[in-house]
């Protein structure tokens, strides 16, 4: 059903994603109060790249990100079957702990959602909860980090103040530099930029093409345009099922599926 | 037949206006009434000496209310330090923790506390939190008492206060985003972490107007209090010993009031001790909540 | 793997405090009605609730609390059915007639807040002071003027909040249809019926307890109240003064009047869940 791709885009490096696959979904089924949610799903994501998922909202794009990092486990009434593999290893299994694995997976949600703290505070959130406790490396990862979502620059004179008072783009930001602090795997975005102005989407933008180097990314947007500026590879997710998965330039310009050709049909032009 | 209608109107907006008035100015009423009461012992001694004064000897001319000042805060003090923690933990399991089945059945049986009469809890201090005092908390410090003490009167206002700090509290808690806490579970963090370093920083303001307004309300209880903590008039100087709060003062004494004139306005400026200070702890509280409500739709 | 391992575990014991906290709080509602019932359920027979207090009822001989009873019943009654009368339609005025954006009305609810704050013996020592000032001796009519005060606040506040559940459509469309507001108030008022008879029951649970009000005004009697201005007995006092006594019979007595008192209460709030149930199933 799905083609493997090992086409060399204009983006990224040829990957076989079947030798190399960083995330794998075999046969995942997520049921919400009996309401089937995500159907029988099988997945295979490759390293260092930028997967963004699209389809039209309510059909389970939000739902398939937050199995990635457990974070489905707090819905009420949820029954989860199947598995889902990190390395090889089924986050799902028994002996799997939740919290290390969600430390491996940093997300980015839609509306900036800063801690009730200082900036600095913000970003050593994560290193301090996993036991990092002196000053000297704390200071480096805060300012580690906040260089590396160019933030640096425009806090630094005032890392204690709290956290709300940064615009929202900044917010964003200091979202992103806090989930980069506890060094994961995988970066996981929720429609991220949406709350954004068009200039702070951008840096964002920017910052993910950077991050792809060192990071696995997967994205759930409804913008099709920004799909195709920052990702590797498009999943086309439909009523729960995952209709169509490539490069992007093929899922965008000449998909397989019918169903997929409909929705994507504004962007051929 | 639209005249009848319009004429209905006025009426009944007229006749309610003036409801309103005659209510608020039950406000008035209370503050200068109390204050003009008051006026005698004003004249007899300063402020400072009623306020700071130990002895308090109505018949023969001494007016020393801080036994009273003493024994009211003594009282609260130690119910805030029982009712604090345990409502801070139960309401953070009502919230965090609970399933909605429980969390339904738990907080109506909570509020229920809410309208169980003052006197019954003061039977049941009687019955019960006095003997325990008496025979088992006291001799393990090495104390003997009657068990009527300032810590008999601490436990049963802690018990009263339960339902409206629980309530206050897990309104709060129910107002924190979700995805505040899921941004820190995102991190790796354990519930509980975010509880400790997420949840309870954003609604501390609430936490505290919770106190505060359950504060108000332990200072202006009567009858409970007054059954269990022995009304002795003298700064109490451990939780074992007896204490006399100010609900109580007035309570006991307002039939000797006649007697003398001095007396009737020393239980009249009890009173208004008391009236300011609830009024201004009300205050607080309400400013930090309706803040609170406002930054939660700005 | 050391820290996740701490901190889990840390979860886990706060867990275990959270559970006591919670079951201290429950328990301690049970405890209450708990140990009022093992004390008064054997004094607790016919002659308690049907008959008044013959001579030496308090040191133990024959007699009732029925004048406390039917007291109780009497004054909380009255002054319910007052302050219903009255801040009912004061609430309704502030938040329908003059809407709540109106000063006039985010004053008068701050002033009704302070109201509510006001502990019950205040209300008591303002109460005796316009009794002596109008001349009234301790009687009925004081305790009715105080629990009234009292109890006002309560059921504007009370009333206020259910006006907030009120969806705002109904006001559109009602308006739209050329009412006067004095026939709006009127068809919000049947809208939630339900939740205005628990706010007047919940304003009668509190009057009937109330003791720091009744303490100054109210005054005490061994007879059945009949006349307004003659002083009478309330249930909360009755059980006070059996309490004092030094003689067991009395005090057992005294637990079972309590426990009169309780199962009153208990009626009401049941009242008041069925009532609220009611309310949601018709929503």
């Amino acid at each position: 059903m799905h083609s493997y791709p090992s086409i060399e885009t204009k983006e990224s490096p040829i990957v076989n994603p079947l030798i190399d696959p960083h995330i794998e979904i075999k046969d995942l089924n997520v049921y919400i109060d009996g309401r089937h949610i995500l159907k029988n799903i099988n997945l295979a994501l490759p390293n260092n790249s930028v997967t963004s998922i699209i389809g039209p909202s309510g059909c389970g794009k939000t739902t398939l990100l937050k199995t990635l990092n457990r974070l489905v486990d707090d819905t009420k009434g949820v029954e989860i079957t199947g598995s889902v593999l990190v390395n090889g290893e089924d986050i799902y299994g028994k002996n799997a702990e939740v919290t290390h694995i969600r430390k491996k997976m940093g997300l980015l949600s839609q509306k900036p959602y800063p801690l009730p703290m200082s900036i600095y505070d913000n970003v050593a959130y994560g290193p301090r909860i996993h036991g990092t406790r002196s000053k000297k490396e704390l200071d480096k990862i805060v300012e580690t980090q906040l260089r590396n979502v160019a933030l640096w620059d425009e806090v630094k004179d005032r890392l204690s103040h709290s956290a709300s008072g940064l615009s929202i783009g900044q917010q964003q930001r200091l979202c992103l530099a806090r989930g980069l602090a506890v060094e994961p795997e995988i970066i996981l975005g929720d429609e991220s930029t949406s709350a954004l102005d068009p200039l702070s989407t951008a840096k964002i933008e920017e910052l993910l093409i950077e991050l792809k180097k060192d990071y696995t990314i997967v994205l759930v947007t409804h913008i099709l345009r920004q799909a195709r500026r920052v990702s590797d590879y498009i999943l086309f997710v439909y009523d729960g099922e995952v209709l169509e998965f490539g490069p992007t330039e093929q899922v965008l310009l000449n998909p397989q599926n019918e169903i997929t050709k409909q929705y994507v049909k504004g962007f051929i032009s | 037949m639209l005249n009848t209608r319009l004429v209905k109107d006025i009426l009944v907006k007229r006749t309610t206006l003036l409801l309103l008035l005659l209510s608020l100015s039950v406000v008035v009423i209370i503050a200068v009434g109390l204050t003009v009461k008051s006026i005698p012992l004003f004249e007899y001694s300063d402020i400072f000496q009623l306020l700071a004064g130990k002895l308090w000897s109505p018949m023969k001319g001494s007016f020393g209310f801080l036994p009273f000042i003493a024994g009211t805060l003594a009282v609260t003090l130690i119910s805030l330090v029982i009712a604090i923690p345990l409502c801070i933990l139960t309401a953070v399991y009502l919230t965090e923790y609970a399933s909605d089945a429980l969390k339904n059945m738990m907080l109506p049986l909570v509020n229920i506390l809410a309208a169980i009469p003052p006197v019954l809890y003061g039977v049941w201090g009687v019955l019960f939190i006095v003997p325990l005092i008496q025979l088992y908390i006291a001799p393990i410090f090495g104390v003997v008492t009657s068990g009527y003490s300032v810590l008999a009167g601490g436990i049963v206002l802690a018990v009263m206060i339960f339902p409206i700090m629980i309530s206050i509290m897990v309104e709060v808690l129910q107002t924190i985003p979700y995805d505040l806490k899921a941004a820190s579970l995102s991190l790796g963090a354990t519930k509980w972490d975010t509880i400790k370093h997420v949840i309870l920083k954003k609604a501390r303001p609430g936490i505290v107007a919770a106190i505060v307004l359950s504060t108000s309300r332990a200072f202006g209880e009567t009858i409970a209090v007054l059954m269990v903590c022995g009304n002795v008039a003298k700064v109490p100087t451990s939780i074992f010993d007896a204490g006399y709060p100010i609900p109580a003062l007035i309570a006991n004494n307002f039939g000797e009031m006649m007697s003398i004139p001095l007396y009737e306005s020393a239980l009249m400026f009890s009173a208004l001790l008391l009236f300011v200070i609830i009024f201004i702890f009300n205050l607080i509280s309400r400013l930090i909540l309706r803040r609170l409500e406002g930054g939660q739709h700005g | 793997m050391d820290n996740t391992r701490r901190r889990l575990l840390s979860e886990k014991v706060a867990k275990v405090f959270m559970h006591l906290s919670g079951i201290t709080v429950t328990a301690s509602l049970f405890f209450i009605v708990g140990t009022i019932l093992y004390k008064g359920l054997p004094y607790l027979n016919w002659e308690m609730v049907s008959q008044l207090p013959k001579g030496g009822f308090y040191i133990g001989k024959e007699g009732g609390i029925l004048n406390a009873i039917l007291g109780s019943m009497y004054l909380a009654g009255v002054s319910t059915a007052l302050s219903a009368l009255i801040g009912i339609p004061i609430s309704l005025y502030l938040n329908i007639y003059l809407g709540t954006n109106s000063k006039i009305t985010q004053f008068s609810k701050l002033l009704f807040d302070v109201l509510y704050g006001v502990p019950s013996i205040v209300y008591g020592a303002v109460g005796f002071g316009i009794m002596v000032y109008l001349g009234i001796r301790a009687s009925l009519l004081g305790g009715i003027i105080t629990v009234t005060l009292l109890t006002i606040p309560i059921v504007v506040r009370t009333v206020d909040e259910l006006i907030k559940t009120i969806p705002e459509d109904l006001k559109n469309v009602t308006l739209s249809l050329g009412t006067t507001r004095w026939e709006l108030a009127k068809v919000m008022l049947r809208s939630v019926r339900t939740g205005l008879l628990t706010a007047v029951l919940l304003a009668f649970g509190r009057a009937i307890g109330d003791v720091a009000g009744v303490l100054l005004t109210t005054g005490f009697s061994d007879n059945l109240p009949k006349y307004i201005d003659e002083p009478a007995a309330t249930l909360p006092l009755s059980i006070f003064f059996q309490l004092s006594s030094p003689i067991p019979e009395v005090q057992g007595r005294a637990y079972a009047s309590a426990l009169v008192l309780t199962i009153i209460i208990l009626i009401i709030v049941v009242c008041t869940h069925i009532l609220q149930s009611k309310q949601k199933n018709r929503r």
